[in-house]
């Protein structure tokens, strides 16, 4: 045994066995199982054949089919979280500039939705959404359609109830960062003359980035891998990642093709994330010590 | 500080309206007396209250999410609370690889976590059983646990801890005494917070649950793919109650801006 400098700490490791040994059987033994299952080959007839081959993958790449699912999620992703910078950002920057109570009430009316199943979220959406819907029912009373526009299994529908699934996770990202600004910046800008917008967009707007693109990193990953949402909005022709890699293992049962998708979403998600954490951190390394 | 112009207050009223529109309407809606959804124009009815009680099927996946939730957190909090006494007392090498997988499971997108128990159960023979489906929510819980024990123990006063042990107390308890005492607020909103995880998990378990270990979310989920009927909104609403309660139990015990907000 070579001879360390420092003797090692058992205390640690023997507080930590327990989780370690449950996360390595349950967690990553099942993850590696997965890999290696998206490496063999489904046949119709024959059901999993014993042969390890790169072939789904191939087929996600170089299938129309797949490539469609990948591309609408990425851009249903990105749609979501743009739409949760436009209205997250203005509504954490009111909220941290309301006066005592309102503001603890407020931020709790705004991320206690976080705790409610994503079903009932979901189902109240699809509720307003609907032919017969509030919504509808309201523009045809003020006479602003003539006929109830079509919201539910469509994107617009996913994705207004996405943002709404969604925005929490951005206002929060947000507030943390504001509760480190120093509001006499802000009288500085503009006892100095700059106009309100400017102030907003030279002074105050910088300051918060570090905290909108983390928000965004999280608002993308979860709704790259969003499930029950475009699941009961989105119906079958909407089909994302997530609804795709359920119906391989549940309906088609094509689980070697399912284990690859959820594999390129695993990797995808994974290189999203660190790479933006990386970048976001280099960036603003100063921001984040100071 | 700048105060909120009326442009500003209009937005936020407009957002707040947003955030809470669809809770409103499952809640109104559910009071309807009729056998579809509308709203309750003839005068409220309690019917789709009673009739919760008559589905049979989701009292049972109610009270199996219950027992899910109640037994995964518990074992969450019997794995977590040690690690994250390691990983906040212990400088040593590999730590933060140690809390880096211990947190991985928030990174790790729900289906691709249910595939992939849905895989290992077909291999080992596991699907069905209780014991092991509430192994794979407690993987999906304990990033929860974990980060609410460690904010504890890093806001903690270890000179009691000192005292303790300088008076002669073991160090069993001192850690009986002391140390759990002074986590409780902790480890009591880790617990919540876990079991409310694990009661709403749709994603993961919607892959591994078979007939006979339907939860709530899931049995919701199937009746909603097939008919949204006033049945799913009176339950929801029992369950938009149910989160309150216990929001307002949490607020009281660890406050909820630091569970919503807070950093572990």
């Amino acid at each position: 045994m070579p001879s360390l400098p420092a003797r090692i700490n058992w205390v640690p490791w023997l507080f930590s066995a327990p989780a370690l040994a449950v996360f390595v059987s349950m967690l990553l033994t099942p993850l590696v199982l997965t890999g290696l299952l998206s490496l063999y080959v489904f046949d119709g007839m024959r059901g999993i054949q014993d042969t390890l081959t790169l072939h789904n993958f191939v087929e996600i790449f170089t299938d129309s089919y797949y490539l469609e699912i990948f591309t609408r999620t990425a851009a249903m992703s990105a749609g979501v979280t743009f739409i949760c910078i436009a209205i997250g950002v203005p509504e954490t920057l009111i909220l941290s500039r309301m006066q005592g109570r309102w503001k603890s009430i407020f931020l709790l009316i705004v991320l206690a939705p976080l705790l409610i199943s994503v079903i009932v979220r979901t189902l109240g959406w699809s509720i307003l959404l609907g032919a017969n819907g509030l919504i509808n029912q309201t523009l045809l009373e003020l006479g602003i359609v003539d006929k109830p526009i079509r919201m539910v299994f469509t994107m617009t529908g996913v994705t207004i109830a996405m943002v709404h699934v969604m925005v929490p996770f951005m206002i929060m990202s947000v507030w943390a960062t504001i509760q480190k600004l120093d509001p006499q910046i802000e009288q500085a800008s503009l006892s100095l003359g700059a106009s309100r917008l400017k102030t907003f967009f030279q002074v105050i707007l910088p300051q918060l980035l570090p905290g909108i693109l983390s928000g965004s990193i999280i608002v993308f990953a979860l709704s790259a891998s969003a499930f029950a949402t475009p699941a009961l909005l989105g119906g079958r022709k909407l089909k994302v990642v997530a609804t795709a890699a359920y119906d391989e293992f549940l309906s088609t049962l094509n689980w070697p093709l399912g284990a690859a998708i959820v594999i390129v979403l695993l990797v995808a998600n994974i290189i999203v994330i660190i790479g933006c954490n990386r970048w976001v951190e280099n960036r603003f390394r100063a921001v984040f010590e100071g | 500080m700048q105060r909120n112009g009326p442009l500003a207050l209009l937005f936020h009223t407009l957002f707040i309206i947003f955030i809470l529109a669809p809770l409103v309407i499952v809640i109104v809606v559910s009071f309807t007396d009729k056998g579809y959804i509308s709203m309750p124009k003839d005068g409220l009815s309690l019917r789709w209250f009673y009739a919760i009680l008559d589905a049979k099927e989701i009292i049972r996946a109610f009270w199996f999410s219950v027992k899910l939730g109640l037994a995964a957190s518990c074992i969450a909090m019997v794995l977590a609370i040690p690690a994250a006494l390691a990983i906040s007392r212990y400088r040593f090498r590999g730590r933060e690889a140690i809390q880096a997988f211990f947190l991985s499971p928030l990174m790790i997108p729900q289906v691709v976590l249910g595939a992939a128990f849905l895989r290992f159960f077909n291999i080992a023979g596991l699907s069905g059983s209780f014991f092991w489906l509430m192994m794979t929510h407690v993987i999906v819980i304990v990033p929860y646990a974990l980060r609410m024990v460690i904010a504890a123990a890093t806001g903690m006063n270890r000179e009691i801890e000192h005292a303790g042990l300088s008076l002669g107390a073991s160090p069993a308890k001192v850690f009986v005494r002391i140390t759990l005492p002074l986590l409780s607020a902790g480890i009591a909103g880790g617990w919540l917070l876990s079991f409310i995880q694990s009661f709403d998990e749709l994603t993961m378990t919607v892959f591994v649950a078979t007939p006979g270990t339907l939860t709530l979310p899931v049995a919701m989920y199937n009746h909603i793919t097939h008919t949204i009927d006033p049945l799913v909104t009176s339950i929801s609403a029992v369950l938009i109650f149910g989160t309150l309660i216990l929001m307002l139990i949490m607020d009281r015990v660890v406050g909820l801006e630091k569970v919503l907000v807070g950093k572990g």
